[in-house]
C-alpha cells in the first residue's frame, strides 16, 4: 500500500513538474545517446578531452566559462585527470593547458595590468572584457556564459548538440535579419519573419550565432573524426562535465547510498513486523 | 503534557533531575509511553517524516549558510561554488533544495489524510489550525529559499509573487517597496529573503512544537475516527510507532535519495541555472511544483486584486474548515458520498497543479478549437483551471457543509478493537487507506 | 528497545519465539540506524574543511629576485604571512654562532634554510605563542620582535626570549631555480 501511495505521489509529481508550457517552438533535441547517462554512467575522458579542445579553440573566441578553472581540468573525474597528480595543479598537462593561455594579472610592483600565462588556479580567462565589449563585438548580442549551458536548457547537452549541428538555411518565405541565422532547434517565435501561411510558421529561432562548426574545423590528437557532429557531439559531453564536474562523484555515493538505505529498510520491516505479531490491529 | 504520567524515577540522579526540571518524563510521556491508537495506517507515519524532514532542512541550511554569499553578484556564483568546490557540498546543496519538494510531498500527505479521516475536528481543531499555520510558513519559507540562488526564475518568480501584495489597493505599492527596499527586487530584497528563510524554520520549529503538544492532548485519530474507548485500543508509542514510522520514514528516504542522486534537477527549472537578469523575463514564469495550484487559483480570475484575495482565500478557508464540516462522523470510511466528492477534491487539486504548469491560452485536448465562452477558449487551461477552482470553493463551502446534514453514514464500529475484530469488511475496498489487516 | 517491547502493554510476547532471534533484528535495525546517522553526518563534517578553490592556492611559486640584501618580502600564503629574508653575511654568521647556545628549541641555522641558499630564509611568519605577526629586526637578536607579548627571535627565527615555545616554523618549499621557490 504504502508502494502505491508513493507511485501516486510520484506520477503526481511528474504530472505537476513534467511539461513546461511553450510560448515559444522549437524542434526537439535529436536522441543523441551519452557515456554519461544513466545511473551508472560515466564521462567518456578522451571525449572530455576532444571536448575541451573544441571549446578552447572555437567556442572560447566569444564564450566566457567563469566557473572553470584549469585545475577543474585535472580534477577528479575531469578530463585530463591523472592519479598520479592528485592535487591538480601539479599535473603536467593541466600546467601547459593553462601555460598556453594568457591571462591578466596587476603587477605588484607597479600597480599595471600584465598579462602573464595561466597558472592551474587561475580562472579561464573571458573574451571580453564586460558585457558591453562582448555585444559591441557580436553585433549587439551577447554570447552566454558555457559554464553551466547544459543545464541552463531544456534538452541539456542534447539540445547544444542539435543546436550546433543543426543549422539549416532559412526555408522560403522566412526573411530574417542580417546577423541572424536560422536553426530549427534554437527556441525562439519566427511568426514575425514569417510571409508564408499563419499556421505553418517554422519551427526554431533567428539565433545570433554564425554557425561555429565545419568539417575539420577542429583536428583532434587521438585521430578521431571530426565532422561537425563530431565535434558538436563532443564539445556537449565537455560542456555537460562542465556543468557538473561531481557527477560520477553523485552517482557512486548514490549507489551506496542506495544500498544501504535498501538494507536498512528490510531491517526495519522485520524489526516492525517482530513486534507488531501479537497486535490484532 | 495530558493525563496522567507513568514516568518512575529509576535511579537517584532521574529523581533529583525529575524534581527539578522533568524533562525525561516530558520525553517518556510524549514518546515512550504515549498511548496511541493500535490501528494507525501507513498514512499516519507522515508526522514522523516530517519531523525529519524539518530537521534535516535546517541542519542542510545552516550548513549552506555557511558558504553562501547574499549578495547580488555573488550568490549565484557562490552556489555553484558550493556544488563545485566545497567538500560533498554537491550532496547537501543537492539535499536542501530537493529536500523543500520532498517535504511539501509528505506535508500534503499529511494534509489529505487529515481531510479523508476529518481529524481536524472536534476536539482537534487547534491542532489543524497549528498545522495550517505550519503550511503558511512553509510556503513562506519556500518562497524566500527560492530565491536565494537568484537564477533567472528566482528572480522573476519573487517579482511576480512581492507584485501580489502590490495589488491591494491604497497601500499596496507602499508596502512592495518597502518589501524590496527599494525600487525593484535588488540586492536589499535578497539579503532580508535570506534573513527571513534562515528566520521561519525556527519558527516553524516552534509551531511544531504547539502542534505536537496539542496532539498530545486529545491523542490521536484514527483510521475509524472513533475515540479511544479503553486501553484495549491503543499501543504504547515506542516501540510499536517509533519502528513502523522508522519503516516508513526509510523508505521515504530512498524515494527522497533517487532525487537527490539520480534526478537533482528534475524537480527544479533549467532557467535557474541562468544568472538573474532583471532587464530579461524568461519565456515562462512557472513556481515550483508545490505552489501550482495557488498559481492556478491566481491566474483564473482575470482581475488582479481578485485572484489576490481568491488565492489567499484558498489558504483561508483551511483555517475555518472545522467549523464548516457539519457531519458527526469523522472517517470518510462510513461517508461513502463524501468520499466520492473527496476524490474529485484531490482531482481538482492536480488538475490545477497542471493548470499551473501551463500557459493559460494552451489548450487543454489539442487540436480541438473549442467554442470562445465570455473572454477566453472554452478548451483552454484558463477555463480548466476556473472548473477546478471553483470545485475547490464549492467542497468546502457547499459540499462539506450540507453533506453532513443530508448524508446517511454508514454505521460506525463501537470502538478501534472491534472492527477488526468482528467486521473486517467494514473498511470499503475503494478507500486507498484501509487499514493494515495483517498481524 | 527490547527491553521495552517485553515490558510493553497490552500484549504479553509469551510467544515462545527464540529471544536472541528476536534481539539481533532488532538491534541489527538500530545500528543500521546510527551507521545512517553517521555517514551523513561524515559529509556534513567535512564541508568545513578547506574546499576545492582553497587547496588550489594551497601552493604558490614566489619570485625571490626582487628581495633586497638584508630586507624581507612578506608574502601571503594560506592566508597568512610568509616571510623571506634575504639575509647579509653577519646575520648568517650571527645565526650560526649561537647554534650551540642555549637554546629553547634547539635547531641549527644550517638545518633551517636549503643547503647552498643560506642567504634566503623562508620562515611563516606567525609567532609561535598565539599567532601575531612579528615585526621584522626587532628584539636584540636582530631577528624578529613580536609585539603582542615580546617573543624574540633571532636571524634563524630562533625563539630566543619571551613566552614563545617553538621557533618560526619552516614551510615545505623548494627551489624551482635560482628565482622562483614553490611554498606548500
Amino acid at each position: 500500500m504504502l508502494r502505491k501511495g508513493f507511485a501516486f505521489a510520484a506520477l503526481g509529481l511528474a504530472l505537476l513538474a513534467g511539461p513546461a508550457l511553450a510560448a515559444t517552438t522549437n524542434e526537439e533535441p535529436s536522441n543523441v545517446h551519452w557515456s554519461f547517462e544513466g545511473p551508472f554512467g560515466k564521462f567518456d575522458k578522451e571525449q572530455l578531452q576532444r571536448g575541451y579542445k573544441v571549446y578552447r579553440e572555437v567556442c572560447s573566441a566569444c564564450h566566457s566559462m567563469n566557473l572553470m578553472y584549469f585545475r577543474n581540468l585535472g580534477q577528479k573525474g575531469g578530463p585530463f585527470y591523472d592519479p598520479k597528480y592528485p592535487n591538480p595543479n601539479n599535473n603536467p598537462v593541466v600546467k601547459s593547458l593553462a601555460h598556453d593561455i594568457t591571462v591578466k594579472d596587476i603587477d605588484t610592483d607597479t600597480g599595471d595590468v600584465i598579462s602573464r600565462p595561466a597558472i592551474p588556479a587561475d580562472k579561464f580567462p573571458a573574451p571580453f572584457a564586460n558585457e558591453y565589449a562582448a555585444r559591441a563585438s557580436n553585433g549587439g548580442s551577447l554570447p552566454p556564459d558555457l559554464s553551466v549551458m547544459a543545464k541552463a536548457r531544456e534538452g541539456g547537452p542534447a539540445y547544444i548538440y542539435s543546436l550546433l549541428s543543426g543549422f539549416k538555411a532559412p526555408p522560403a518565405g522566412l526573411t530574417l535579419q542580417a546577423g541572424k541565422y536560422y536553426d530549427p532547434y534554437f527556441a525562439g517565435d519566427l511568426t514575425g519573419s514569417w510571409h508564408g501561411a499563419a499556421s505553418k510558421v517554422p519551427e526554431g529561432g533567428a539565433i545570433s550565432m554564425p554557425p561555429p562548426l565545419t568539417d575539420g574545423k577542429v583536428t583532434f590528437d587521438d585521430g578521431h573524426a571530426n565532422r561537425i557532429k563530431d565535434e558538436a557531439y563532443d564539445v556537449s559531453a565537455f560542456l555537460a562535465w562542465a556543468a557538473e564536474p561531481k557527477m560520477e562523484e553523485r552517482k557512486a555515493f548514490g549507489l551506496g547510498a542506495m544500498i544501504y538505505l535498501l538494507i536498512f529498510s528490510g531491517l526495519l520491516y522485520a524489526s516492525y513486523k517482530k513486534i507488531w505479531k501479537n497486535v490484532a490491529h | 503534557m495530558s493525563g496522567h504520567s507513568t514516568y518512575e524515577p529509576k535511579t537517584g540522579l532521574e529523581r533529583w533531575l525529575d524534581s527539578r526540571l522533568p524533562i525525561i518524563r516530558f520525553a517518556n510521556d510524549t514518546i515512550v509511553t504515549f498511548p496511541t491508537p493500535k490501528n494507525l495506517n501507513y498514512w499516519w507515519t507522515f508526522g514522523g517524516v516530517l519531523s525529519l524532514m524539518l530537521g534535516l532542512q535546517i541542519v542542510t541550511g545552516i550548513i549552506l549558510a555557511m558558504h553562501y554569499v547574499p549578495h547580488v553578484d555573488y550568490a549565484f556564483n557562490s552556489i555553484q561554488r558550493i556544488k563545485r568546490d566545497v567538500n560533498y557540498g554537491w550532496l547537501i546543496q543537492g539535499m536542501h533544495a530537493n529536500g523543500a519538494s520532498m517535504f511539501f510531498l509528505a506535508v500534503y500527505i499529511h494534509m489529505f489524510r487529515n481531510l479523508y479521516y476529518g481529524s481536524y475536528k472536534a476536539p482537534r481543531e487547534v491542532l489543524w489550525i497549528l498545522g495550517c499555520v505550519i503550511y503558511l510558513l512553509m510556503m513562506a519559507t519556500a518562497f524566500f529559499g527560492y530565491v536565494l540562488p537568484w537564477g533567472q526564475m528566482s528572480f522573476h518568480g519573487a517579482v511576480v509573487i512581492t507584485n501580489l501584495i502590490g495589488a491591494l489597493p491604497i497601500i499596496g505599492p507602499s508596502i512592495t517597496t518597502w518589501l524590496w527596499g527599494g525600487f525593484a527586487v535588488d540586492d536589499p530584497t535578497l539579503n532580508r529573503f535570506f534573513s527571513l528563510h534562515y528566520l521561519l524554520p525556527f519558527m516553524i520549529a516552534g509551531v511544531v512544537a504547539l502542534h505536537v503538544w496539542a496532539l498530545h492532548v486529545p491523542g490521536n485519530n484514527n483510521p475509524t475516527g472513533v475515540n479511544v474507548k479503553s486501553k484495549e485500543d491503543t499501543v504504547p508509542f515506542h516501540p510499536y510507532y517509533t519502528v513502523k514510522d522508522g519503516f516508513a520514514i526509510s523508505v521515504f528516504l530512498i524515494m527522497y535519495a533517487v532525487f537527490v542522486f539520480y534526478l537533482p534537477d528534475a524537480l527544479g527549472d533549467a532557467a535557474n541555472y541562468i544568472q538573474a537578469n532583471p532587464l530579461q523575463t524568461p519565456q515562462h514564469i512557472v513556481p515550483e511544483w508545490y505552489l501550482l495550484p495557488f498559481y492556478a487559483i491566481l491566474r483564473a480570475v482575470p482581475n488582479k486584486l481578485m485572484g489576490v484575495l481568491l488565492m489567499f482565500g484558498a489558504i483561508g478557508t483551511l483555517f475555518v474548515l472545522p467549523w464548516l464540516d457539519t457531519s458527526k462522523v469523522r472517517s470518510m470510511r462510513y461517508r461513502p458520498t463524501m468520499r466520492l466528492y473527496y476524490f474529485i477534491f484531490i482531482l481538482a487539486c492536480l488538475v490545477l497543479g497542471y493548470c499551473g504548469a501551463h500557459a493559460p491560452d494552451d489548450m487543454v485536448i489539442p487540436g480541438v478549437a473549442g467554442p470562445q465562452f465570455l473572454d477566453a477558449n472554452l478548451n483552454s487551461i484558463v477555463w480548466l483551471s476556473r472548473i477546478a477552482a471553483l470545485f475547490y470553493f464549492v467542497y468546502f463551502w457547499v459540499i462539506t457543509p450540507l453533506m453532513g446534514l443530508t448524508e446517511t453514514p454508514l454505521p460506525e464500529p463501537e470502538s478501534i478493537s472491534t472492527p477488526v475484530l468482528s467486521h473486517p469488511a467494514s473498511a470499503p475496498a475503494g478507500a486507498t487507506a484501509s487499514p493494515e489487516k495483517r498481524g | 528497545m527490547a527491553d521495552t517491547v517485553a515490558g510493553a502493554s497490552p500484549d504479553p510476547h509469551a510467544s515462545g519465539e527464540d529471544p536472541n532471534r528476536r534481539d539481533f533484528i532488532h538491534i541489527a535495525a538500530g545500528v543500521a540506524a546510527v551507521g545512517l546517522v553517521g555517514g551523513l553526518a561524515w559529509p556534513f563534517i567535512d564541508q568545513m574543511n578547506p574546499a576545492g578553490d582553497t587547496l588550489a592556492l594551497a601552493s604558490i611559486e614566489v619570485d625571490i629576485s626582487k628581495v633586497v640584501e638584508g630586507q624581507q618580502i612578506v608574502v601571503k600564503w594560506r592566508g597568512k604571512p610568509l616571510f623571506v629574508r634575504y639575509r647579509t653575511a653577519k646575520e648568517i654568521e650571527a645565526a650560526i654562532k649561537d647554534d650551540h647556545a642555549d637554546l629553547r628549541d634547539p635547531q641549527t641555522d644550517e638545518s633551517r634554510h636549503k643547503p647552498g641558499k643560506a642567504q634566503y630564509l623562508i620562515l611563516i611568519g606567525v609567532c609561535t605563542h598565539l599567532g601575531c605577526v612579528p615585526t621584522f629586526g626587532g628584539g636584540d637578536y636582530g631577528g624578529w620582535l613580536c609585539p603582542c607579548h615580546g617573543s624574540v627571535y633571532d636571524t634563524s627565527g630562533r625563539i630566543r626570549r619571551g613566552p614563545a615555545p617553538l621557533n618560526l616554523a619552516v614551510p615545505d618549499y623548494s627551489f624551482l631555480s635560482d628565482t622562483k621557490v614553490k611554498v606548500g
